[in-house]
């Protein structure tokens, strides 16, 4: 009891800490590289303890994401329990990935997100126009495979266990 | 990445498909009252005060440099600042002199043709607490809610002119969409002549498009763009942009009109919000509204 409320503390402060990098604020220039914090996050908890982290969590960390960037509430929610149900359907495939190909699997399910804001910015008429939208994808899978390692050692020290 | 690989396969009902299909309802019923009828503004305001930590922790960075910045900053310095302050007061004052000549007169005038006088428009300071990150859109959040009588469709400017206005209000903290966000148009009308438009946000840092106007209109580079006070929302007579660009395309109807925004968009800590003299706009559509 004590041992999985501790593991949800956990959990709760890595997605506080994304939420935090991602509106601590950056010249305009460097704006554009800001990967998407809270899907690597909420991915790297889906692959690990999916049946802790899920569609469920998905859905409420993206809807708190809709509130801090002032977005049409739901747009986030339905992009990151979308991308929250790929992961877990294919945790199995996915950890024993080499983590190169991981990084890859991972651009995949961030391309999955940002398409699906994408058209729901789209259907609003509010699409941006630019190709600029899709370098924080990039920078995502680069620092993909340092996150894992981060992330991994915070779930080991606190023993969240599958 | 765990040796009980296995214990990870069965899961409890309701099964993920199923969890699916509910949270992927929940959010297109979330988008369409949001979008379509407004009606999660007070929602929405609950929430905020939940992320209003994570705003508050993400702009300590910020503070702190700039406290350090000013800690280190020498006398020397703070001396200088003070110096031209100093000479910069008695031209100010002198200008200011002119001005309420000036007003005092245009009031007079304004007496004579029995012309509706023009109110003081109300202003507070409102302390800028993070730029709004999601990608594309231009969007802030200021220091200040319901509390202090912040309304949707409120203007905010800038000392160089007009900023924005407020597009979501919270309990502590509000939203403001810049005249750039591509959601957003300002009328505006052209100072030298009078000529009527709107201002178009492009998404871009320092660029407002200005649409449907023909080859024909006098318009041209450098020209001073100003709230024109149609639409209500913005009082009239505040700077906004300066043309910066005019391509006529002999295949397009309208000219291409680029034009820079005035308002120091992102390098101000410090912003105005405005209650126009003349009249509360949104009163006015609330009770619209209402009917």
């Amino acid at each position: 009891m004590t041992k999985s409320t501790r593991s949800n503390l956990v959990i709760t402060a890595t997605f506080l800490g994304a939420f935090i990098l991602t509106s601590i604020p950056a010249p305009s220039w460097a704006e554009q590289f800001r990967p998407d914090w809270v899907a690597l996050v909420l991915i790297y908890w889906c692959l690990a303890t999916p049946e802790r982290v899920g569609v469920g969590l998905g859905w409420f960390a993206g809807l708190m994401l809709d509130v801090l960037y002032g977005s049409i509430l739901g747009q986030q929610a339905m992009a990151k329990a979308l991308m929250a149900f790929i992961v877990v359907k294919l945790h199995l495939r996915i950890r024993v990935y080499p983590r190169w190909q991981q990084a890859l699997a991972v651009g995949v399910l961030l391309v999955i997100n940002q398409l699906i804001v994408l058209w729901i910015k789209g259907v609003m008429g509010l699409s941006p126009e630019t190709l600029t939208y899709w370098t924080g994808t990039i920078v995502g899978v680069i620092i993909w495979p340092w996150l894992f390692v981060i992330l991994r050692d915070i779930r080991r020290r606190a023993r969240i266990s599958v | 990445m765990d040796a009980s690989l296995g214990k990870s396969l069965p899961f409890k009902t309701p099964s993920q498909v199923t969890r699916l299909v509910v949270f992927l309802t929940l959010s297109v019923v979330l988008m369409v009252a949001d979008h379509r009828g407004d009606h999660l503004r007070q929602i929405r305001a609950g929430l905020s005060v939940l992320v209003y930590p994570v705003q508050v922790v993400a702009s300590w960075p910020v503070e702190i440099s700039r406290w350090v910045v000013d800690a280190i900053q020498s006398d020397e310095a703070l001396q200088q600042e003070l110096d031209t302050f100093r000479k910069q007061q008695p031209f100010l004052l002198a200008k200011l002199q002119k001005y309420n000549a000036l007003e005092t007169e245009n009031k007079r005038l304004r007496d004579l043709l029995n012309a509706a006088n023009k109110l003081a428009d109300r202003a507070m300071v409102a302390e800028l607490l993070e730029v709004h990150p999601e990608p594309f859109t231009r969007k802030l959040v200021i220091h200040r809610g319901y509390n202090n009588d912040v309304y949707i469709g409120q203007p905010v400017i800038d000392t160089y002119g007009v900023l924005g206005q407020v597009t979501q209000v919270g309990v502590f903290t509000s939203v403001v969409t810049l005249i750039t966000d591509p959601s957003h148009a300002v009328p505006v009308q052209i100072n030298r002549n009078g000529l009527r438009t709107i201002a178009l946000g492009t998404g871009a840092q320092d660029r407002l498009n200005v649409p449907f106007l023909t080859p024909s209109v006098d318009i041209q580079e450098g020209d001073l763009l100003v709230t024109s006070g149609l639409g209500g929302g913005f009082p009239p007579g505040y700077p906004v942009a300066k043309i910066t660009d005019i391509v006529a395309d002999p295949n397009e109807a309208f000219l291409q009109i680029s034009a820079k925004p005035l308002a120091h968009l992102n390098h101000n800590r410090e912003l105005l919000l405005i209650w126009p003299g003349i009249q509360k706009p949104n009163e006015e559509h609330d009770e619209i509204n209402t009917q």
